[in-house]
């Protein structure tokens, strides 16, 4: 007994040694009156390397919370535990926000943010770990844009989350590269998980449903960083995804119809497979041109080399979304109510449509069991007693040339 | 040119003359290791409370203001002995190493029953490391204000242009705050302080000058810089366009920039920007979600109520205003000028 007790004085001495050797400071904080003075002191006098540990517990916050230490280890006790409730939220447009680079975050939930409720801007390294973002009232056009926001950053993982209500995206990666999404779960957001303007993406083992669109991969115009392309989007479940669209009119996303698993819109290099996909009521994928005008001469709105192969397709079309821009009701007219699994606009520059594309830029899709598609042929369409659209799948077959996969250091 | 000339002399003159009485000397600006916890410690002032600076800390002022919360800004700048001041056209003034501004807010309620009172005071020091942001805030009896790291809430009413008594939830901003609107491309910088934004009289102890004609005579800046001066936007004399784009500037500019805070947004809203659907015309909204208000546009010519930037302006939705920090009423005077700007676009 006593030996063993000695051994125990022993080992945690030992033990103060080895965390006073690594030098990174642990600061446990726990929800208190001041839980905003708390946690924002400990975010700004944190040096790089430590540890901000929040204890279980509801943290009410009424400001937003800020963090631009470089290193710096945000941390709860499980994101069903630790939870920062920003319901009564006067200040701030986010929940969080980080602006230093080799940041991890994990392990806690954000809820209610006012706006934004994680909001990463212009960093090298960030991680995500098993951090949920939540509005709580359900889908609402008076929820937050975005649950999971990086935004220019390069070498973005986000692992093991979950985004549920955003009235844009539950999880966005806007003008990055290098990004991980993955083993992740997107609910009752306007658009599960998206994808925008950003360059070398693999986002997989997700399952996103319950939402308005499943999975987006965008670009849009007038932004410092465009020419979106090298994206993967594999392995993941994008089901039953027919909750109406509550985007605030004015935003892109409040484009997107119900009932849509997968949309790529003006990328290039885009590998999609290995998905399941089902059970949308408007179109299993749609590949689309960017509809509205732009003065911006740089912008490329067309999407090009697209690949869609090995996934698997559950029944969709049987309720489509007409409410919302044209394409469930092109889509409705051209098949005859026989809504498609795969959808293409057929829109290119204008010397392609005459003259063909170019053969690494056309569309591949393969192996993707007994799916049906509807590609539009737009002179065609315009003219009568020309075909307005393509229905053989064959058509698209093609070799696959599969995109390098994504990686960067984990470690940081 | 001559006569130019005389006055800097009599300046020089008068500020040497001063220099015998109180001025800041023993701090090291330039290494700044370790951060004072009240503001009398840097000895900026010899009468604290009234705000009246020892003689090598000199008051300024700009032409165009941000708007926060309607508070009355009191300005300072510091220059090490011997510095000089860079200049670049349209650029903020490049201070030496060493040069401090000081700006602390107040609700003076000159036109009211309520006393004067000091809110918080802000400091921008240029370290060897660059410019840090350090803020303080005043204590309730207003002896000397207290280094606040995450910044504070302070509630309290003040009496406003029109003489009512209002509410307000001030906050001041927390260090990361700061940085939100001072940083452009990643590094810390001022924001009101330059050439254009600075043409104008004030009024010093020794008398009303041209505040620039003064600097040159501190020898901070040459004489003549050949900088334009941009409106007042409070002028009502002055052209309209050139009154918005001066609110929009000084208002949201610093954010709304290349490099700056609020430009993954693609809407640039300084003062040189000319794109016009940058600007915001007939521009749809990137990352806006519910701050959208289910409009189509940040701006819409000619209807004020169909534009995202009004509509964002107004509301006082932590979610949804702009700035997103830094107010927490609405702006009356630019929201009226806003509008009649949007209306003849």
């Amino acid at each position: 007994m006593k030996f063993l007790r000695l051994s125990n004085q022993f080992l945690f001495l030992a033990s103060l040694c080895v965390s006073v050797s690594l030098s990174s400071a642990v600061q446990l904080i726990k929800p208190s009156e001041n839980s905003y003075l708390d946690i924002q002191e400990a975010l700004i006098l944190a040096e790089p390397g430590d540890i901000i540990r929040l204890s279980a517990g509801i943290f009410t916050l009424e400001d937003s919370l800020s963090l631009d230490v470089p290193g710096v280890q945000i941390e709860g006790e499980g994101m069903g535990q630790t939870i920062l409730d920003f319901s009564n939220q006067l200040s701030g447009a986010q929940g969080l926000s980080v602006t230093s680079d080799n940041v991890t975050l994990q392990d806690f939930a954000i809820q209610n943010a006012k706006g934004d409720a994680i909001k990463v801007k212009g960093v090298t390294n960030i991680k995500f770990l098993r951090v949920k973002t939540e509005w709580t009232n359900g889908p609402s056009s008076e929820n937050g844009a975005y649950g999971l926001y990086p935004v220019e950053s390069k070498n973005v993982l986000i692992d093991g989350c979950v985004a549920i209500g955003a009235s844009d995206a539950g999880i966005y990666v806007g003008q990055s590269q290098n990004i991980i999404v993955r083993n992740s779960r997107a609910e009752f957001n306007v658009a599960g998980i998206e994808i925008e303007n950003s360059y070398f993406a693999d986002v997989y083992n997700n399952t996103a449903t319950n939402n308005t669109g499943g999975i987006l991969v965008f670009d849009l115009p007038g932004l410092p960083q465009q020419g979106g392309h090298h994206v993967r989007v594999f392995n993941n479940r994008s089901v039953g995804n027919n909750t109406d669209n509550f985007a605030p009119e004015g935003n892109i996303v409040g484009e997107v119809p119900r009932g849509t698993g997968i949309i790529i819109q003006a990328n290039s290099d885009v590998e999609i497979f290995n998905n399941e996909i089902g059970e949308n009521d408007t179109v299993n994928i749609a590949v689309v041109t960017y509809g509205n005008d732009t003065d911006d001469k740089t912008y490329y709105p067309h999407p090009k080399s697209i690949q869609i192969h090995g996934n698997t397709f559950g029944p969709t079309g049987y309720n489509p979304d007409t409410s919302k821009g044209e394409l469930a009701k092109i889509l409705f007219d051209l098949s005859g109510g026989d809504m498609p699994d795969i959808f293409w606009d057929g829109l290119l520059p204008f010397t392609q449509l005459i003259f063909g594309q170019p053969e690494n830029e056309k569309m591949v899709v393969a192996n993707n069991g007994n799916a049906t598609l509807l590609a539009i042929k737009p002179i065609g369409y315009m003219l009568p007693y020309f075909e307005p659209a393509i229905l053989d799948i064959q058509e698209f077959d093609g070799e696959i040339i599969p995109l390098e996969k994504v990686e960067f250091d984990e470690t940081f | 040119m001559k006569h130019s000339k005389k006055i800097s002399l009599l300046i020089t003159l008068f500020i040497c003359f001063d220099t015998k009485s109180q001025s800041i000397s023993s701090f090291d600006f330039e290494k700044f290791s370790h951060v004072p916890k009240f503001l009398s410690d840097y000895g900026f002032f010899k009468d604290l409370r009234n705000q009246k600076p020892v003689s090598n800390v000199h008051p300024y002022s700009l032409s165009s203001q941000l708007f926060s919360d309607e508070t009355d800004k009191l300005r300072f700048v510091y220059v090490p002995e011997g510095k000089k001041v860079g200049y670049v056209k349209n650029k903020v003034f490049i201070f030496p190493v060493g040069s401090v501004l000081i700006k602390t807010f107040a609700y003076l309620n000159n036109n009211g029953p309520l006393e004067a009172e000091l809110l918080e005071t802000r400091l921008l020091i240029n370290t060897n490391n660059g410019w840090k942001a350090i803020s303080y805030v005043w204590n309730e009896d207003q002896t000397d204000a207290k280094r606040a790291i995450a910044g504070a809430t302070i509630p309290t009413r003040f009496v406003n242009s029109s003489g009512k008594i209002r509410d307000v939830r001030y906050r001041a901003p927390n260090q990361n705050q700061c940085k939100e609107c001072h940083q452009l491309k990643k590094v810390m910088t001022p924001i009101g302080p330059k050439a254009r934004n600075m043409n104008k009289l004030v009024e010093y102890d020794a008398g009303e000058m041209n505040q620039l004609v003064y600097w040159a005579a501190l020898g901070w800046i040459n004489e003549n810089l050949g900088s334009t001066s941009i409106s007042n936007y409070a002028d009502v004399n002055a052209v309209l366009n050139e009154r918005a784009r001066a609110y929009l500037d000084i208002n949201c500019g610093h954010c709304h920039i290349p490099g700056g805070s609020a430009d993954t947004t693609g809407l640039y809203l300084n003062f040189t920007e000319q794109d016009k659907e940058q600007i915001g015309i007939y521009k749809k909204p990137v990352a806006a979600g519910r701050a959208s208000g289910n409009l189509k546009y940040s701006i819409v010519p000619g209807h004020p109520e169909d534009s995202i930037l009004l509509y964002r302006m107004k509301s006082l939705d932590p979610g949804i205003m702009m700035p997103e920090s830094g107010r927490a009423l609405s702006d009356e005077t630019g929201i009226k000028l806003i509008t009649d700007w949007i209306d003849k676009l």
